[in-house]
């Protein structure tokens, strides 16, 4: 049973005695009620999220050491010499961009997972496109009006904005720093989010007599305008009183940075007390990690725009979570990053990337499972101009998993009202937040459980994995990204089983073969030579 | 400050609780013939320019409807004078340009690129408040947003000037002039990394948005792919701009002679033009980008959510999207015909489509300023007058629309971002600031170096037809500044307003006679502002306001 309709079914005679007096029939869709289904399944937790604009050159970021031989070939012009990679503890293979000491330091101390190859079927590798799929969380072709976070936010908090704020839920439902508002907020009916940019003072706005909205699309501007409006007047007060009570530290941010500037505001809000759920901020302001040339300085790779740009990224997590610490807010708050796209395998002669598909994304927090999570990406030997990294985790999965183990969601909600698919949770946060119990964390790790033979093939290929029961997925993929089969997506019996996969008239090159159960997933590299 | 009106009456009607209306606008391209009044020519000037004077109103009326879009789409300020040096002082000299004469024009390498950007944006700022009876503006500022480019990423004013420069001149001209004048401009070429698409290491990027932003978007019938962007990258390679110059030039040796093969979607076609060392390819590649029919369809989707409002159902893609397509497409991308078309139309003054739009920010500041008639400093203290453009283009900029700094080449989301489009100038962020902008103006302006910027309530109220008849003053000043009617009991409030809440109408009219006999009269004066202020502050503080 859905939570939602749990709190729905309760007898009215066990509801509070403040409701005494109403009628029933103003219940039903009663603010009230509203706020006591938003009060039933609160919980403290609070999600940030940080938007890195541009398309992160993620082989230059999460640096995969074993993989030199063909990023020499690939790229050698931006190639972090290894040497300066930072190194991870507890990891050989895998390491971070030089100006990155600041999450370094919270990877050692346990404070920052690392997921790596995030992407999805058939990359768009437009800006705009990639991005909207991020937000909404549709299908690479599909097309949602609807932002991941507005759904969950409408789920959580049904029909707002009418009854909000109540007693349920004071507080604006999210926050993004800035002047204007994400998509990612966009619910089915109406914005879940306030935009600011100065939490202390909000201008007061008047509340003149209203005439009537005339059905026209010019009333419907105007009903909407007066719904910002009356919203703003609603939530002013509790922001300035926030951010008043709330504490944080400027001088632990690096000076000047936009980025950093939001965060602190974030830390403050959320030490004031406020109980909104999800923030937003973006790296925009700080500059563009669409790096299509002279990311890096000709003969110095680890300086340049891009090591500026990761440098502030970095810096400005810590501050923010070691201002949360200082607060005592920190258990409370998980971050998250994401970007539209990595970028390409190969890069420009100007020194640059060209957009690309799968990159690692950053959880961090108190309540991280700390660590890397996946493998290094499998690269072609020779990569060709179109080739990219290939994805290891869905970023609906990544999604999923938030939902559940942090904002304590039942999967079946997920998959039905908020991403609207099935997709498999994987071991981000402690999930005992929740009290679902704690994932299966990578028992697996260094067990081959999926492989093909021969390989390089030329006319077909036998792929053989090894499902441990339950829902299992295997997909092919070529080079670039595009899926191109699905051989298997049912539930299984434990065991070994072999597919095969006819090369039909595919070009020669990389492919790979993804295997999925449960949390765990491996990806095969494949050869097809003819 | 803040606003100790009365809630009044909070009324909550019917209408305010209807759930989105479905839009069902049946009207078409079908010249306009129904009435011509100050309505319909506010309506006009209020999309095609910033804000609607009295005055501009005024002329359009001795005018047809036809004249008056006619001039509109004929008539141009001409080439305004370039921006001057207005930053220059004893501890920050410009070398190379003396304070009060253009900086554009320098070729030395410069280190005062920041003070010449808001020089720029200042520039523009006052050409869209001097505008004349005119598109020229209204489009410059369109295709700005179409092929949009950040001064903040490509960094020196100079190509920004000219690139600035090619769309204003080229805004209603021929679209293929322009599309091909835009891939060769310097502040395009360094800002998508054209100057650095060689053959040995071609870089997609303006490959990519030139189709997917500029051309032939990425609706569902904008059917290129990956290795089109690739091949529109490599016929692109061999651009280059000379530093300082501000000029861009075909390096031959630096362009991918190979044929480049482009999908069905391009009717398979190969580009293989030795022609000027292969220069000439640019022509074949936007002739083929043209030849297929989404290019019009897209620009005529975006004309018409920067003109009219954004829903496009399937009645408005058939009834008007479409033959303002054919229209293009057949006039050989002529842009003053569609734009004709458009204007000209039924469905352009359809009622429907009056007042649903929400005046972007640039709107907003700027057509306060020119509907109010502020006065700004003279170019005898050029560091103030530009500072008073800079600080109202400021205003705009915090309401999320900075002008020659759109988020990013795809231009301001509000006129492409589905489901939200034109809603998303509004939140809890820019509509304080707008409107606490509105009350400045109104009651102490803003004094810079001695000199003030403000909304002169007397000169505004004097410029209305029957100022001393509160009834007539109400109807008046609602019908300039409003694009909806409001209902009977706001009229009444702000009448209640000027007659400080008494009924006699005599009141006011006593008042304001006192005043106009005796302009210098302070005591005169003050009983008359003290109720303007008040009176025009309600009006622009409605949402209504937020509308055109």
């Amino acid at each position: 049973m859905k939570r939602r309709d749990f709190i729905k079914s309760i007898p009215l005679a066990t509801l509070p005695v403040v409701l005494s007096g109403m009628s029933i029939r103003s219940l039903a869709s009663s603010p009230l009620l509203s706020a006591l289904a938003a009060s039933a399944t609160a919980n403290d937790h609070v999600l940030v999220i940080i938007q890195i604009v541009g398309g992160n050159d993620g082989l230059n970021t999460v640096i995969p050491l074993d993989q030199y031989s063909t990023l020499t070939a690939a790229r050698s012009n931006i190639l972090i010499p290894s040497s300066q990679v930072l190194p991870l503890t507890g990891v050989t293979t895998t390491g971070l961009h030089p100006a990155m000491t600041a999450m370094q330091q919270m990877y050692n101390d346990g404070y920052l997972r690392i997921v790596q190859g995030v992407g999805y079927p058939n990359p768009s590798l437009s800006h705009f496109q990639s991005t909207d799929i991020w937000i909404t969380g549709e299908n690479s072709g599909q097309s949602l009006s609807t932002g991941w976070m507005g759904r969950y936010l409408d789920y959580k908090y049904p029909g707002f904005p009418t009854g909000y704020p109540g007693t349920g839920m004071p507080d604006p439902l999210a926050i993004e720093i800035g002047t204007s508002l994400s998509p990612v907020f966009q619910g089915p009916a109406t914005g879940m989010a306030m935009a600011v940019t100065d939490p202390s003072s909000i201008y007061n706005l008047a509340n003149g007599i209203q005439s009537p909205a005339p059905a026209t699309p010019a009333g419907t501007e105007l009903a909407y305008i007066r719904q910002v409006s009356q919203q703003t007047n609603q939530y002013a007060s509790v922001l300035s009183t926030a951010y008043s009570a709330g504490s944080s530290s400027t001088s632990l941010y690096p000076s000047g940075s936009k980025l950093g500037a939001a965060l602190q505001a974030v830390a403050r809000l959320i030490s004031g007390g406020l109980k909104t759920k999800v923030y937003m901020v973006s790296t925009a302001n700080d500059g563009s990690f669409d790096t299509h040339h002279a990311q890096v300085v000709n003969g110095a790779t680890a300086t340049g725009t891009h090591a500026s740009l990761l440098q502030n990224l970095s810096d400005c997590i810590k501050a923010f979570h070691d201002d949360l610490r200082a607060s005592s807010s920190a258990d409370r708050v998980i971050g998250m990053t994401f970007s539209e796209f990595g970028r390409r395998i190969i890069s420009n002669a100007s020194v640059g990337t060209d957009h690309g598909a799968a990159a690692p994304l950053f959880i961090f927090g108190n309540k991280v499972l700390p660590g890397v999570l996946g493998t290094n990406p499998q690269l072609p030997a020779s990569p060709g101009v179109d080739d990219n990294v290939p994805m290891q985790y869905d970023f609906r999965s990544v999604y999923a998993s938030l939902l559940q183990d942090w904002f304590c969601v039942p999967k079946t909600d997920i998959d039905s009202t908020i991403l609207l698919q099935n997709f498999q949770p994987l071991p981000l946060v402690d999930a005992e937040e929740c009290s679902v119990g704690i994932h299966e964390i990578d028992s697996k790790a260094g067990i081959t459980l999926i492989s093909n033979t021969p390989n390089p093939f030329t006319t077909s290929t036998n792929i053989t994995f090894t499902t441990a029961g339950g829902h299992t997925l295997v997909q092919v993929f070529d080079g670039a990204g595009h899926l191109l089969r699905t051989l298997v997506d049912q539930d299984m019996t434990a065991g070994d089983y072999t597919v095969s996969f006819s090369s039909e008239n595919y070009a020669t090159g990389a492919y790979y073969a993804r295997f999925q159960n449960g949390v765990i997933q491996q990806v095969r590299s494949m050869v097809l030579a003819r | 400050m803040s606003n100790n009106l009365p809630l009044a009456a909070a009324r909550v009607s019917a209408a305010d609780q209807t759930q989105r209306a479905m839009r069902s606008v049946t009207s078409t391209l079908a010249p306009y013939a129904g009435a011509w009044t100050r309505t319909e020519a506010a309506h006009l000037l209020r999309r095609t320019m910033f804000g609607a004077t009295k005055a501009d109103i005024d002329h359009l009326l001795t005018l047809t409807a036809d004249q008056a879009v006619n001039e509109l789409l004929n008539n141009t300020a001409g080439t305004p004078l370039p921006p001057l040096n207005n930053y220059g002082t004893q501890t920050n000299p410009d070398p190379n340009v003396p304070v009060g004469t253009t900086w554009v024009n320098d070729t030395y390498p410069c280190t005062l690129n920041a003070a010449r950007r808001k020089s720029l944006q200042a520039w523009w700022m006052s050409n869209m408040l001097a505008q004349v009876v005119s598109l020229e503006q209204k489009m410059t500022l369109f295709w700005h947003n179409h092929f949009a480019t950040e001064l903040n990423s490509y960094g020196d004013p100079r190509p920004g000037y000219r690139y600035l420069e090619t769309i204003r001149t080229n805004a209603m001209g021929n679209f293929k002039t322009l599309v091909t004048a835009i891939s060769k401009d310097p502040a395009m070429l360094l800002y998508l990394n054209g100057a650095s698409n060689t053959k040995n290491a071609p870089d997609e990027n303006y490959g990519r948005e030139l189709q997917e932003l500029f051309t032939v978007g990425k609706g569902p019938n904008s059917l290129y792919t990956q290795s089109d962007v690739e091949a529109a990258a490599r016929v692109l390679t061999g651009y280059r701009v000379v530093n300082n110059a501000f000029t861009s030039y075909f390096d031959a040796t630096k362009h991918d002679t190979n044929p480049k093969q482009f999908s069905a979607f391009y009717n398979n076609t190969t580009i293989n033009n030795t022609g000027n060392g292969g220069a000439d390819e640019l022509d074949d590649l936007i002739t083929m980008i043209l030849a297929t029919d989404e290019c019009a369809m897209y620009l005529c989707r975006r004309l018409y959510r920067f003109f009219v409002y954004y829903d496009i159902d399937s009645t408005i893609e058939a009834n008007i999207i479409t033959p303002m397509a054919a229209q293009l497409r057949n006039g050989n991308y002529e842009i003053k015909p569609v734009l004709a078309l458009l204007f000209k139309s039924e469905h352009f003054f359809d009622v429907l489509n009056q007042g649903c739009f929400i005046k972007p920010p640039i709107d907003y500041f700027a057509g306060m300023m020119r509907q109010a008639g502020v006065i700004f400093p003279d170019n005898t203290d050029l560091a103030t007058q530009y500072y008073m453009w800079n600080y109202v283009e400021g205003y705009s900029a915090l309401c999320a629309q900075d002008i020659l700094n759109p988020p990013n080449v795809a231009g301001w989301p509000a006129f492409y971002q589905a489901p939200g489009y034109h809603e998303l100038w509004i939140n809890s962020n820019t509509l304080p600031n707008r409107t606490a902008f509105a009350d400045q103006m109104l009651y102490t302006g803003y004094t810079r170096a001695g000199q003030k910027i403000i909304i002169d309530t007397l000169a505004l109220t004097a410029s209305m037809p029957t100022p001393d008849d509160p009834v007539a003053l109400v109807d008046d000043t609602l019908a300039l500044l409003l694009s909806l009617e409001v209902d009977q009991t706001v009229k009444d409030y702000l009448k209640s307003i000027l007659l400080s809440g008494q009924s006699t109408n005599g009141y006011w009219t006593t008042a304001w006679s006192n005043y106009a006999n005796s302009p210098g009269n302070t005591s005169y004066q003050n009983t008359v502002t003290s109720r303007l202020k008040p009176f025009y502050q309600y009006i622009m503080d409605l949402p209504e306001y937020q509308l055109q």
